[in-house]
């Protein structure tokens, strides 16, 4: 079964998003790394830049198809996980881990209320 | 695409059993992976790898005149085909283009086995079947019409693809020890559990290997046994996914990207397989004709020169700002963990060593035209 921790919030597409103070971290779940099958190279966003909600600021390529990855909410690229550059399979390995993908300084916290929570993203993934 | 339900192999509830992440192929139910692509490609590389080929289409050829009708329809010469021995060939249209690339086996005196692609099956089957009947694409009329058998013989059969290098081993530890594996490109019979299985010297994955062929009711058997015997050999279940990376580098191309009824095997690089100094075969005059008025495209190998996204079908090619082509394969290369490809790409640019872009989401990655294969042990 595809782990869905319940201390994280989701998107419909498939990212997980960790609250860290005025900062969301964001990567991909279990379920969407097991769906893209191995990842092989990630395309991450420019630092400082601005990002709207569901605007696609990142890609992940695995040897079968490249995903957009989406910026939950709005906010500031603050932080890119450049170890991914060296080590694309840490997606595979550590989806909610050293898999991670992104730091946004967020807009407004409220925003993450829009998000789905555990319980609603296992039912998304579970048709 | 048609709405039929695709369908399953003899091996899906193994395939399932297995966990393996199932995708729709070429009207297919087939495996991508098991666990990993880019495991069992290593597995394929360095141990052995067994693949479900069952999807293949099997087509039999049989009676007086089966070699001379062959001739007239596939590329390559059947008369240099001993009894158990088989080659690489093109079936063509009246155009020259490929309608599918496929291996002839000649299994008896007048007795052939074409082991044809998944998705063009029924298509070869009934183009066949059209030309040994008609005849009125004005090929010339042979004996074929009257005393040959065309059968489609693929929902009664299944296979697997065994590959790598320690399929000796596994040879052995499966049809016995006092068997001789066949040489490269032969075709033999071997008796397994009772039943008999055809076991061809050939693959897709540029390693040494067999594909097997069996009745459709022996496949669970089989391919538990090759799983189990293999184990320390390890042996493992291998998936499409693995399957497309390997041919890549091998430089093997894939009918349905690399191939099309609009390339010929001339353009794709591929004219070894092309018996021009036969008399007549569909698309022979076509292909004189191409020949003759100079190539417009040449597929082409590449391998890009930064680490980088992968490249891959329908990216745009480039050369000094010009565009020259479109890749048509593209994956990063498990083997090199490096991104490679094919591409076709006009003739005055299809130079070994030239310098290439490939545009990815609107920005150029450089890349050189190489020599296949692109991965060499």
């Amino acid at each position: 079964m595809t782990n869905v921790p319940d201390d994280l919030l989701y998107t419909e597409t498939h990212e997980w998003i960790k609250h860290e103070g005025e900062n969301i971290r964001v990567g991909i779940t279990d379920h969407a790394q097991s769906e893209l099958t191995d990842v092989v190279y990630v395309e991450l966003p420019k630092m400082d830049r601005q990002a709207n909600a569901k605007e696609a600021i990142a890609v992940v390529e695995s040897v079968k198809a490249a995903t957009d990855i989406y910026a939950p909410v709005k906010g500031i690229v603050v932080e890119v996980n450049k170890a991914l550059e060296a080590d694309p399979g840490l997606i595979n390995r550590e989806p909610y881990g050293q898999g991670w993908i992104f730091v946004l300084k967020i807009d407004n916290a409220d925003d993450l209320k829009q998000l789905k929570d555990a319980e609603a993203y296992r039912k998304q993934i579970v048709v | 695409m048609s709405e039929v339900a695709p369908k399953k192999t003899p091996l899906y509830d193994e395939h399932v059993r297995l966990g393996a992440k199932i995708v729709a192929f070429a009207g297919w139910l087939m495996p991508v992976q098991y666990n990993s692509i880019i495991e069992e490609h290593q597995t394929v590389r360095n141990n052995v790898g067994i693949f479900d080929i069952s999807h293949m289409g099997q087509l039999i050829a049989e009676g007086a005149g089966a070699s001379e009708f062959l001739n007239t329809m596939l590329t390559n010469n059947i008369d240099k085909l001993d009894i158990g021995t088989g080659q690489y060939t093109f079936l063509l249209n009246e155009r020259g283009g490929i309608i599918d690339d496929l291996i002839v086996y000649r299994i008896g005196a007048e007795k052939f086995l074409l082991v044809v692609n998944a998705a063009g099956t029924e298509e070869d089957f009934a183009w066949l079947q059209k030309h040994k009947v008609g005849h009125a694409s004005g090929l010339p009329r042979n004996r074929a019409s009257e005393t040959l058998a065309l059968l489609n013989r693929s929902a009664e059969f299944g296979g697997v693809a065994i590959q790598g290098p320690r399929i000796g081993e596994l040879f052995h530890a499966l049809l016995g020890k006092d068997v001789e594996i066949p040489l490269r490109n032969h075709i033999a019979d071997f008796s397994f559990d009772g039943t008999a299985v055809s076991v061809a010297r050939t693959g897709y994955t540029g390693e040494d290997g067999i594909e097997v062929f069996f009745r459709a009711t022996d496949a669970v058997k089989f391919w538990n046994a090759a799983l189990e015997k293999g184990k320390p050999f390890g042996t493992k279940p291998c998936g499409l996914g693995a399957r497309d990376t390997l041919r890549l580098e091998m430089c093997y191309p894939l009918n349905g990207s690399d191939l099309s009824p609009e390339r010929n095997p001339i353009e794709a690089g591929l004219g070894f397989f092309v018996d021009l100094n036969k008399s007549n075969f569909m698309g022979r005059d076509a292909l004189l004709k191409t020949k003759e008025n100079g190539l417009r495209e040449k597929l082409v190998s590449f391998r890009m020169k930064e680490k980088g996204p992968p490249p891959r079908p329908h990216y745009a090619v480039f050369q000094n700002g010009e565009l020259i082509g479109q890749v048509t394969s593209g994956t990063i290369s498990p083997s090199l963990n490096w991104g490679i490809g094919m591409a076709y790409v006009s003739s005055a640019h299809a130079k070994i060593g030239a310098d290439i872009d490939i545009e990815i989401r609107g920005q150029k990655f450089p890349a050189t035209i190489e020599k296949k294969p692109l991965y060499k042990k």
